[in-house]
Order: C-alpha cells, then sequence, then structure tokens
C-alpha cells in the first residue's frame, strides 16, 4: 500500500503534458471500479457481466441531477450513490440466489437494461447523445484541471485500496473467502451466504457508482457509450487480468489495460486484432492474473537460490 | 552464468522501453509539416462514416503533398479510431491537441463524439472542422468549431417540402435509436408543423435489429397515412425498407441523407424503387447538366476515390474532402497556420464549392450550407436518379 | 388484428430460429467443456461474410455455402486448438475472457480480410412474398424455418443413434466416466467446437439474405443467443432451440403490442423472470450441489 502511495505520488514526473495526466485519471478511475469488483468476482467468487450499469448510474444521476437539477455536485454524488446502493440490494438478493452462467446471465441482462433505458429516455439523459456536465464544485472550490483531478483520483483510490484491504481482513472478509471456497461449508459453520453476497455486491456497486459520478464532472458530459456490456466486460477483463483476489492486482489490471489501447495505436487497422491477441496470451499464459503469477515466478526464484545456496 | 543472463535481458528491457518510446514519440523531421489531427469512427458502429472519411483524408493529404504541399509545407494526417464512443473521442482530441500539437482537427464523425470534444478545442483554442450532423454542433456557434455536413434539420425541412408539393399532411416517422436517428427525429418532430406536417405515427427500432415488420405493420395498420418517413443510417433503413416491400406497403417511403450512398440501393435490392431522400449532388455527379456549378467538382471527387479504392463513394467521405479543403483553404487565405488566423480565415469563407454545396460561413454560421445544397433524389430502375 | 398476430409470430418464429441455431451452438460447446464460448456470434459472421465473398467471385451457392461452412468449422478447430486447449484447467472467469479475446480478435481480423461495410446475399429463391392468414413471409424465412427444423432432427439422430453423438453426450454428463470407458475427450471437445462454429456459420448464412451482413453482426446475435441459450437451460438442446424461439416471439411481440422502443428490455427483463423462478433455466439440469 505504501508502495502505491509512491507511485502515485512519483508519477507526475514521468507526465510530461495533460494528455498523460488524462490517461492517469482514467486509470485511476477504472482502478475504483476494479477493486470493488475484484472483491466481489475475486474473493467472493461471484461474476457480475453488468458492473458497467452500475457505473452509468452514477455517471448519469450525478450529470442530471447536478446539470439539468442545478444540485451541487457533491450532494447529487452522494445521493445518487444512495440510490444505486439501494437498487443494488433490492437487486441482489434475486439475482444473487443464481449461481455461474446463470448468475452472469443475470446481470448481463440487468446492465443492458440499464443502458437501454438511458438510451431511451432521451428527455432525461439525452439518449444516445448524452448530455454535458458541470464540473465539480465543493463549496466554492471548483475542481477542473487534469493536474488536479490526478491528485483528487489518486487520494480517492488510496482510500478505496485501503478500504478494500480493510474489508479482506475483516471477519466479513473472511467469511467472503469461506464463501467463495464452499458455498456449503460457509452455511454449514453459520455464515449466511445470503446476506454477505448481497453486501459485496452492494459495496462494488458503491465504488462503481462513485467513480462514475466521478467521471462525468471530469469529463464534462456522459453518454452511453461507457455503459455497455462490452465496458462491463473490460471491467472483468481488468480484474481477471491484474489477478483475481488481489486488490493490487486490480490496480496493475486497470493501469495496463486503459494504457493498452492508447499504445496500440500504433498498430492501426492491426489493432482490435492485436488487443484480442493479447487478451487471449496473457489469459493462456498467466491463467492467475499478472500480479499472482509474478509473485510466484518470484517465490519460485528466490526459493530456488535458496536452495542453491544451501545445496552449494 | 546468472547475472550476466540478467544483464542480458535487462539491456533488452531498457532496449525495448527506448524504442517503444521512439515509436510513441515519432521521427523527429527537418521542415516542420502541417499536422491535421483527426479522430473518426473507423470501426464500430459508425465505421460507415469514418472509414470513407479516413480513407478521403489519406487520399487527399497525399495527392496535396503531391502538388507540393501547403504553404510550401508538406502535410502530415494524425488519425486515430474513437470508435463511436465519445469518451476514447475525447482522450484522442486530447492526444492531439497536448501530445501530438496538431494545427488543426477535422474530424468527429458522430455528434456525440464531436459535443464531447467542444469543450476541449474552445479551451484550446483550435479549429475544429465537424463531421457530424446534428444541429447542436452550430447551433448555438461556438467560436472554434465549425461543421461540413448538412444538419439533420435541414434534410427534415428538403423532405417536408418535397411531400408537401405531393400534398401529403399526414406521415408516419420510423427511426432507429441511434444519435443520429434520435437527433433526425426530434428535428423531424420539431419543424414539421411549420411544412402543415401532421406526424400521426411515431415507431422506433433498434440500430441492430434485423426486423422491422412487427414496426411497420403498425404503421401499416393506422389510419390516414399518405407518407413514410425513415430516420436512420447504417443496416436499419435497408432493413425497414425490404420490410416495407414485404408486408406490402404502396405509400411513399423517404429515408434520410444517413443512406446517401449506392451501397443503400444494393442492401436494399429491388425493395429501393421509388425511396426518396435529400442528398449531396455527389450521388448523381455523373447525371449533372454541364452547367451545374458542382459538377466538376464532385465528378472528380469521385473519379478520384473511386479508382484509388475500388468501391463506391459516400456522401460521408464527401464531408471529410470538404472538411480537409476548407481547412487548407483558410490556412492559405490567412498565409500562416497560426490557429486564430485560420479560424478568422474559415469565417470569411464566401462562395467555395464543395462536394456538399456552396458554403457561405460567416460569424453567425459556421457550416455554409443552405437548402440549395441538398438535392431531392429518387431511386429509378436501381440507381440514383435527380427529382425535377 | 389476428392479421397483425400471425405476422408478429412469423416474424418471431423466423428470429427465433436464428437464437435457436446459435444457442445450440453454445450449449453444445458447454456440454463438452463447461466452456461458454463468447465467439460463437463470429462464427455466424463468418458464415455470412465468406458467403459474400465467395459468391462474389463467382462460386454457385451450392458450392459457395458448403465451402463457407468448412470455413467456419475450421476456424472454431483453430480456436480450439490453440486457445482453449492451452488453457485447461483455468478458472471459468479466465476461460470466458480468453473467449471473448478470441471474439475480438476474430473481428479484427474479418475487419482486414473484408471490410467494415454491410453486404448483403441474395435471397435462395428470390424475393416475393408469400401470403398466410393475412400475414406475409419472405420465402428466405421459410428456408431459416425448414433448415432449422431439419438441423434439429438431424442432431436428435446425431446424439441419440450414432457412436460419435452418443460419446459426446456422454462427456457432457460425466467427464471422467467418460474417459474411463474409453473415449477420446479431447477429441471430443475439438470437434464440439467444430460442428458449433458450423451451426453458426449455417444460421449467419440462412439470415445474411433477410438482414444483410457485416463483420461486426456476431455481437448482437451472440449476445441474444447466448440468452437463448440461458433461458433454454444452458446445456440442453431442447432448451436452446425452445429459449431461442420463446426469445425471437417475445421480442417481435413486445414490439408489436407493447413499445417498439423497449423490446428488448421486455425480453431481458423476461429472462430474469423466468431465471428466478426457474434458476437453471427453462429444460436445464437442476443440479444438486456437492459438498
Amino acid at each position: 500500500m505504501a508502495a502505491l502511495a509512491t507511485v502515485i505520488a512519483l508519477l507526475p514526473l514521468a507526465l510530461s503534458n495533460n494528455y498523460f495526466y488524462d490517461i492517469a485519471v482514467l486509470v485511476g478511475l477504472n482502478a475504483i471500479v476494479c477493486v470493488g469488483l475484484n472483491l466481489l468476482i475475486g474473493y467472493a467468487g461471484q461474476i457480475s457481466l453488468g458492473h458497467a450499469g452500475f457505473f452509468g448510474l452514477g455517471a448519469y444521476g450525478s450529470a442530471i441531477l447536478a446539470s439539468r437539477y442545478g444540485w451541487p455536485p457533491l450532494a447529487a454524488m452522494l445521493t445518487t450513490t444512495l440510490a444505486v446502493a439501494a437498487l443494488a440490494f433490492v437487486v441482489g438478493r434475486p439475482i444473487l440466489r443464481l449461481k455461474g452462467h446463470y448468475l452472469a446471465m443475470a446481470t448481463l441482462g440487468l446492465g443492458v437494461i440499464i443502458f437501454m433505458v438511458i438510451t431511451t429516455e432521451d428527455k432525461f439523459t439525452g439518449g444516445p447523445d448524452g448530455i454535458a456536465v458541470v464540473p465539480f464544485r465543493i463549496g466554492g472550490l471548483v475542481l477542473q484541471g487534469e493536474r488536479i483531478w490526478y491528485w483528487l483520483v489518486g487520494a480517492l483510490l488510496l482510500v478505496a485500496v485501503w478500504l478494500a484491504l480493510n474489508l479482506i481482513e475483516s471477519p466479513m472478509g473472511r467469511a467472503l473467502r469461506a464463501l467463495h471456497g464452499s458455498e456449503v461449508g460457509a452455511e454449514v459453520v453459520g455464515i449466511n451466504a445470503a446476506d454477505h453476497k448481497v453486501m459485496v455486491f452492494v459495496i462494488s456497486a458503491v465504488f462503481a457508482s462513485v467513480a462514475g459520478s466521478l467521471a462525468a464532472h471530469y469529463s464534462g458530459f456522459v453518454t452511453p457509450g461507457k455503459v455497455t456490456f462490452l465496458h462491463s466486460i473490460e471491467l472483468v477483463t481488468m480484474v481477471v487480468f491484474g489477478g483475481m483476489a488481489s486488490t493490487f492486482g486490480a490496480v496493475v489490471g486497470a493501469a495496463v489495460l486503459t494504457t493498452l489501447p492508447q499504445l496500440l495505436t500504433v498498430f492501426k487497422d492491426y489493432e482490435m486484432m492485436v488487443f484480442g491477441a493479447v487478451m487471449m496470451g496473457t489469459m493462456i499464459f498467466l491463467p492467475r492474473g499478472v500480479v499472482p503469477s509474478l509473485a510466484r515466478l518470484f517465490q519460485t526464484g528466490r526459493r530456488r537460490d535458496a536452495a542453491k545456496e544451501d545445496g552449494a | 552464468m546468472k547475472s550476466t543472463q540478467a544483464g542480458n535481458s535487462l539491456k533488452r528491457g531498457l532496449a525495448a522501453i527506448a524504442t517503444t518510446f521512439a515509436l510513441y514519440t515519432g521521427p523527429a523531421v527537418a521542415q516542420e509539416p502541417i499536422k491535421i489531427g483527426s479522430f473518426l469512427s473507423v470501426t464500430g458502429g459508425a465505421a460507415f462514416l469514418g472509414d470513407p472519411e479516413q480513407k478521403t483524408l489519406e487520399l487527399y493529404v497525399e495527392k496535396i503533398n503531391a502538388a507540393g504541399g501547403v504553404l510550401g509545407r508538406k502535410l502530415q494526417l494524425v488519425a486515430y479510431d474513437s470508435a463511436g464512443d465519445a469518451e476514447k473521442a475525447r482522450t484522442f482530441a486530447k492526444r492531439l491537441i497536448e501530445q501530438d500539437k496538431v494545427d488543426v482537427i477535422v474530424g468527429g464523425s458522430t455528434t456525440g463524439e464531436t459535443m464531447a470534444v467542444v469543450p476541449l478545442v474552445e479551451a484550446a483554442q483550435i479549429p475544429f472542422m465537424s463531421l457530424a450532423g446534428a444541429v447542436v454542433i452550430i447551433e448555438p456557434v461556438k467560436k472554434w468549431v465549425f461543421k461540413t455536413p448538412h444538419t439533420d434539420r435541414m434534410a427534415c425541412e428538403k423532405i417536408f417540402i418535397d411531400m408537401q408539393s405531393r400534398k401529403f399532411s399526414k406521415v408516419a416517422l420510423i427511426s432507429g435509436n441511434g444519435g443520429f436517428d434520435k437527433s433526425m427525429r426530434a428535428q423531424c418532430l420539431g419543424v414539421a408543423k411549420k411544412y402543415g406536417i401532421d406526424v400521426i405515427a411515431d415507431e422506433t427500432y433498434g440500430d441492430k435489429d434485423t426486423d422491422m415488420t412487427a414496426q411497420l405493420t403498425k404503421i401499416k395498420n393506422t389510419a390516414g397515412v399518405q407518407a413514410v418517413l425513415n430516420a436512420g443510417f447504417a443496416q436499419g433503413p435497408a432493413i425497414v425498407t425490404k420490410n416495407y416491400r414485404q408486408i406490402g406497403i404502396t405509400l411513399p417511403l423517404y429515408q434520410s441523407h444517413g443512406v446517401a450512398s449506392k451501397e443503400f440501393i444494393k442492401l436494399a435490392g429491388a425493395a429501393a424503387e421509388g425511396v426518396r431522400l435529400p442528398a449531396a449532388a455527389l450521388l448523381i455527379a455523373e447525371s449533372l447538366p454541364a452547367s451545374d456549378p458542382q459538377r466538376s467538382v464532385v465528378v472528380s471527387y469521385n473519379k478520384e476515390y473511386e479508382s484509388r479504392f475500388k468501391s463506391e463513394v459516400s456522401t460521408f467521405g464527401g464531408h471529410a474532402y470538404d472538411g480537409l479543403m476548407l481547412a487548407v483553404d483558410a490556412m492559405k487565405k490567412a498565409g500562416s497556420t497560426d490557429k486564430a488566423k485560420v479560424r478568422d480565415a474559415l469565417e470569411g469563407i464566401r462562395g467555395y464549392m464543395g462536394t456538399a454545396g456552396v458554403v457561405n460561413m460567416s460569424a453567425s454560421d459556421h457550416m455554409g450550407l443552405d437548402l440549395s445544397a441538398f438535392r431531392m433524389l429518387e431511386v429509378k430502375g436501381g440507381n440514383w436518379t435527380l427529382v425535377k | 388484428m389476428s392479421a397483425q398476430f400471425m405476422q408478429y409470430l412469423l416474424t418471431g418464429l423466423t428470429v427465433g430460429a436464428i437464437y435457436a441455431l446459435v444457442a445450440l451452438g453454445f450449449s453444445i460447446i458447454f456440454n463438452a467443456s463447461h466452456v461458454i464460448n463468447f465467439a460463437q456470434g463470429e462464427f455466424v459472421m463468418i458464415g455470412g461474410m465468406a458467403t459474400v465473398s465467395l459468391t462474389a467471385s463467382g462460386l454457385p451457392y451450392l458450392l459457395a455455402i458448403p465451402l463457407a461452412i468448412v470455413a467456419a468449422a475450421l476456424v472454431g478447430l483453430a480456436l480450439e486448438k490453440f486457445a482453449v486447449e492451452p488453457a485447461r484447467g483455468a478458472s471459468v472467469v479466465t476461460l470466458i475472457i480468453i473467449t471473448i479475446g478470441a471474439s475480438i480478435f476474430l473481428r479484427g481480423l474479418a475487419m482486414l480480410v473484408w471490410d467494415k461495410n454491410l453486404h448483403a446475399l441474395k435471397p435462395f429463391t428470390g424475393d416475393t412474398p408469400i401470403a398466410v392468414a393475412g400475414a406475409t413471409i419472405l420465402p428466405q424465412s421459410m428456408w431459416v424455418l425448414g433448415v432449422t427444423l431439419v438441423i434439429v432432427l438431424a442432431l436428435t439422430w446425431f446424439f441419440g443413434r450414432t457412436l460419435l453423438g452418443k460419446a459426446m453426450l456422454a462427456t457432457s454428463h460425466n467427464h471422467l466416466a467418460a474417459q474411463l470407458v474409453g473415449i477420446n475427450v479431447r477429441l471430443v471437445l475439438f470437434l464440439s467446437f467444430g460442428l458449433s462454429a458450423a451451426l453458426g456459420a449455417i444460421a449467419g448464412i440462412l439470415i445474411a439474405p433477410i438482414t444483410t451482413t457485416s463483420y461486426d453482426v456476431g455481437v448482437m446475435l451472440g449476445l441474444k443467443g447466448f440468452a437463448a441459450a440461458i433461458l433454454g437451460g444452458m446445456g440442453s438442446g431442447v432448451g436452446a432451440v425452445i429459449g431461442g424461439l420463446v426469445l425471437g416471439i417475445a421480442e417481435t411481440m413486445s414490439a408489436g403490442y407493447l413499445s417498439s422502443a423497449y423490446k428488448d428490455v421486455i425480453a431481458f427483463v423476461i429472462i430474469l423472470a423466468v431465471l428466478f423462478f426457474m434458476p437453471s433455466g427453462l429444460f436445464g439440469k437442476r443440479g444438486g450441489e456437492r459438498v
């Protein structure tokens, strides 16, 4: 965690212009969503192919309340987050009774329904072209500009990671890991599976919603483009790529997969092919994700060294 | 043994990183080229737009360079694929402005992407030629934002005028759920009364839907409908047209300029016979009378595009051509690539003949086209013909 | 009123038959490997696009169609060999990401091999609509329904009567037991991808004359096919077919009688409702959980 803070603090030395800061902010926002999603997928062992929906609800909620109705952005964001948490709670209970692919489909369906409602109710949401969003304000202080947002998002990411790590080490976190191992077994020792699953679902939805609200204010507009099934898949990929059940893995995954398309532009027409190939390749060769696989490599390396020293 | 292996891989790693940075930042050029930045929807749902736009820009940047460049300097096109995503468009626009340091931006295939970028270009004070359709782009006028295609409102007006001349007053509307469709639908509903048109049925379909017979059946069963307008683009309208004939609706069908291409006729097949739509003269270039002032521009564009890319022209490519040429013209007039001077020169363009029509820019009109720029076309014998 | 209903029904059946074919592809692969192949939609795309370019280069339908199907099957086999097999033993989520990566890769490849435009195929037997009880149906729709029926019957015969089919069925019930009785499970897995790809390609070829095709038709059709497979119960052939038809009819009925703008929402709400009451889909295996 200290390492992450150091990286965030020192990174600006490498960022030479606003475009790089912009990418860093986007990485940070995605990372916040992924840290939350990782709790659901990596620790609780569930799956959600619809998390872009919660991100979108956060974004649109903030956008509509702050821009159309003139609410102060902070109040808009808090209200939206509460509303999304309530929705996740209400919907979570029935949905999380499903398992495996059926759960995947149900969350996918939820995400698609959110997307379609946003796209169709264009009087509220501006439809496919979206609406402009006022800049973020706390009291009289306006937060605009890539550098300010970099520090804001960096700080919030640290908070999110800290929350996640604490959650994992808490009794609730242990209950979740027990659930992941065996749901029946966990119930036998008295853990209420349904309650815990719903709680994690709500927490991950809240992370996504907050990130969404911030993203709306940062970009200055919202469109349904970020609320699609494909974006939900991207989020899951970031979590899995970085390493499930690894909070830092989620951050690494978000960082790599957000910057990758920027680097791949050199491939022009081949960009999609290369991206797909990279996805396949990393999953085939690093099936546990980047961070756990690298961690294992270092461990085996150290063990081999130690053994050699002993032997020699 | 191990340490040298590690050392070698470290060296290789550093070399790889260095090469990546080199690729990223691009080679240093002796004589600074004029950089034309672009973000287009080359892939994704709006590839219909972005693909011919990119091809056109590449083709003409090449041709201009072959003819000596602009102001004695070569043009360099820096283009990114925003895939129809407004967020990607915003990031790429930022990249173009901050990292690539372009002189002018010609791009933004869709309205969503364009509007996302507007605050950036206004803050960065760089001229931006948008290639998107909706009227909100230039209404209200934004200092640095211009656009080359006709607005969707103009398309509605042209269609309604034609309907008026055929004594239609009760009309059914069917549109998709994409940005273009929704925007045009809203504009049409807004101006209908002005032309004495009453929209008595209003159906929608999903952009990726494969069948619209349900919606068309509802329209068929609405009493009093005299004509049907389909505000859409990509594959939707082709399927609507085919379904239209399939369930036997004989009323006149109007399409939007979103499908102004020979591709549409190929896709809809025999069902397209009799369909009318407003389009730029580009589509009927060859059959324009010799006296038509647009003839030489559109015929020459058609020839170049078709011979180079072996595929049909599209009006969207034409918009990209107009965007590039207007920017180049402004640079020549201003005698420099100073952004403020180029912008002022753009506003002063009068009587410029583009593929879309005659362009007369002004401080209050950053598009410059009027209704005469649209021609009403009809499909006859499998080809586009001018409606007299 | 009933002519309208008939129109919606006929259209729903046509669309539903396509979803059914795609859903069958999902189910067959799932049965053999417990993998959800998100690249299934791309097989549909390959079938249609390959036929377009083969016919454009002069081949008649009778040659172009089988060749396109074979091409798609080869892609399916390659996918299994190079992407799925090396990753066997990985978690379900990892495998899902691999197939999604494959679908992105195939779409990117399709963009280059073909182009980004829309393409039409000529209908097999002409364009004149046939009147049925006040509604109209295209001859091509008759082909869609007819071929789907033939395929369902053929698959029933294959899985029920042939040794290979029964081996595949056995593998889906219990991998280990199948291996123990000498079934080459890896071969079964290999072939199931090929078969699913062929099914997807056939769906793509059948529907292309009605809806046009392009490099990204696979995305939506794959999604709907997956939804249909889940609705019917993942892994059940009967479920896939019924799920597809139900989904197709639900869509057109919603568009016709409720709201054309929300028809997809209504379809998904129906699926969610079914799943709440029947967590394994309509015909899914009601599994007990082993402790």
